[in-house]
């Protein structure tokens, strides 16, 4: 089988992500990636607890201050609810079924729009209601350095996953783009990832005091 | 494992027992995911509890975060499957520094 052949429903095989060279290189190579992304977040995730509420005088907002539950737990659900619809989109990728893959991935790409959409309404509200901006001490640079980065690894993800499901919309499944479909999934649980420790590193426990 | 090749020597056989296999794997998914939102209640609700003081509370939600992203990697990821030994080695050495850079920023501003 090669990789751009046409496919159908009885050709497709089990594991359609790891069928060729190129997508075994791609899958080892991802996962590399993502070890080293382990390895980037934890430095920002120490930076910000050596620096958590370090704060120049005392008029400057700390953790307990800034931090809402409400906001927090609803992008905790969002964020965990596409995690969930891009396992979706891809058991409907093994089941060789394009259609429902891109309905589910398009669901995913929603929700995601929709945590970015709340992130953009909380930093905003920081810097307008807390006079909380990127300068104004060492716990606001470590605070928004470590989520802003996670923030920006969600919009990239955006940006992969509806370049994917543009480019390859005529194209239906084969076996040269079915890994592209798994690693970006692959990546958009590692947000997720991340953001379990955020909200549980950077809310809670700033809530907690 | 799940995703292994099947070969029964008949092709409409192999692609319902995949089918099948598949689905039962989903549903798998769907209940971590069911378990993965209970975690995150339960963390949500200790630190909204008066009653637990933050000694209990931190490491509390700390066990909580690493179980959630275990579920996480191991099924959402599928790091359970055959064939991911290479992944979880550069995983676990990944996680490995993290902890070193995490334990090094603490303990140089301990006092």
């Amino acid at each position: 089988m090669h990789a751009e052949e046409k496919m159908t429903y009885e050709k497709w095989p089990a594991a359609p992500e790891k069928q060729t060279l190129e997508a075994k290189n791609k899958f080892l190579g991802f996962w590399f990636f993502l070890g080293g992304e382990t390895v980037l977040f934890a430095s920002l995730f120490a930076t910000y607890l050596a620096l958590k509420d370090r704060v120049p005088s005392a008029d400057h907002a700390l953790a307990k201050d800034l931090f809402e539950m409400p906001l927090v737990f609803l992008m905790t659900m969002i964020l965990l609810t596409s995690s969930l619809t891009s396992v979706y989109a891809m058991y409907h990728m093994k089941n060789f079924d394009f259609k429902k893959m891109q309905l589910w991935l398009g669901i995913t790409v929603l929700l995601g729009f929709a945590f970015l959409g709340l992130e953009i309404y909380e930093f905003n509200h920081y810097v307008h209601e807390f006079h909380h901006t990127f300068t104004s001490s060492a716990f606001s640079s470590a605070f928004y350095t470590l989520v802003g980065f996670h923030g920006a690894h969600v919009t990239f993800g955006l940006a992969w996953i509806i370049a994917l499901m543009v480019r390859n919309a005529r194209r239906g499944l084969d076996l040269y783009n079915a890994p592209k479909f798994y690693v970006a999934s692959l990546y958009w649980h590692f947000i997720d990832v991340v953001w379990v420790f955020i909200f549980t590193v950077v809310y809670l426990m700033g809530m907690v005091g | 494992m799940v995703n292994t090749q099947t070969n029964s020597g008949n092709p409409e056989t192999d692609l319902k027992y995949r089918r099948k296999k598949n689905a039962e794997e989903m549903r798998h998914q769907v209940i971590s995911f069911a378990l993965m939102i209970v975690f995150t209640l339960i963390a949500f609700l200790a630190v909204g509890y008066e009653g637990f003081s933050a000694w209990f509370a931190v490491p509390f939600i700390l066990v909580l975060a690493v179980v959630q992203v275990g579920f996480q990697l191991y099924y959402f990821m599928h790091m359970s499957h055959k064939g991911h030994e290479a992944p979880a080695l550069f995983m676990y050495s990944g996680v490995l520094v993290a902890f070193l850079t995490i334990i090094c920023f603490l303990t140089i501003i301990w006092w």
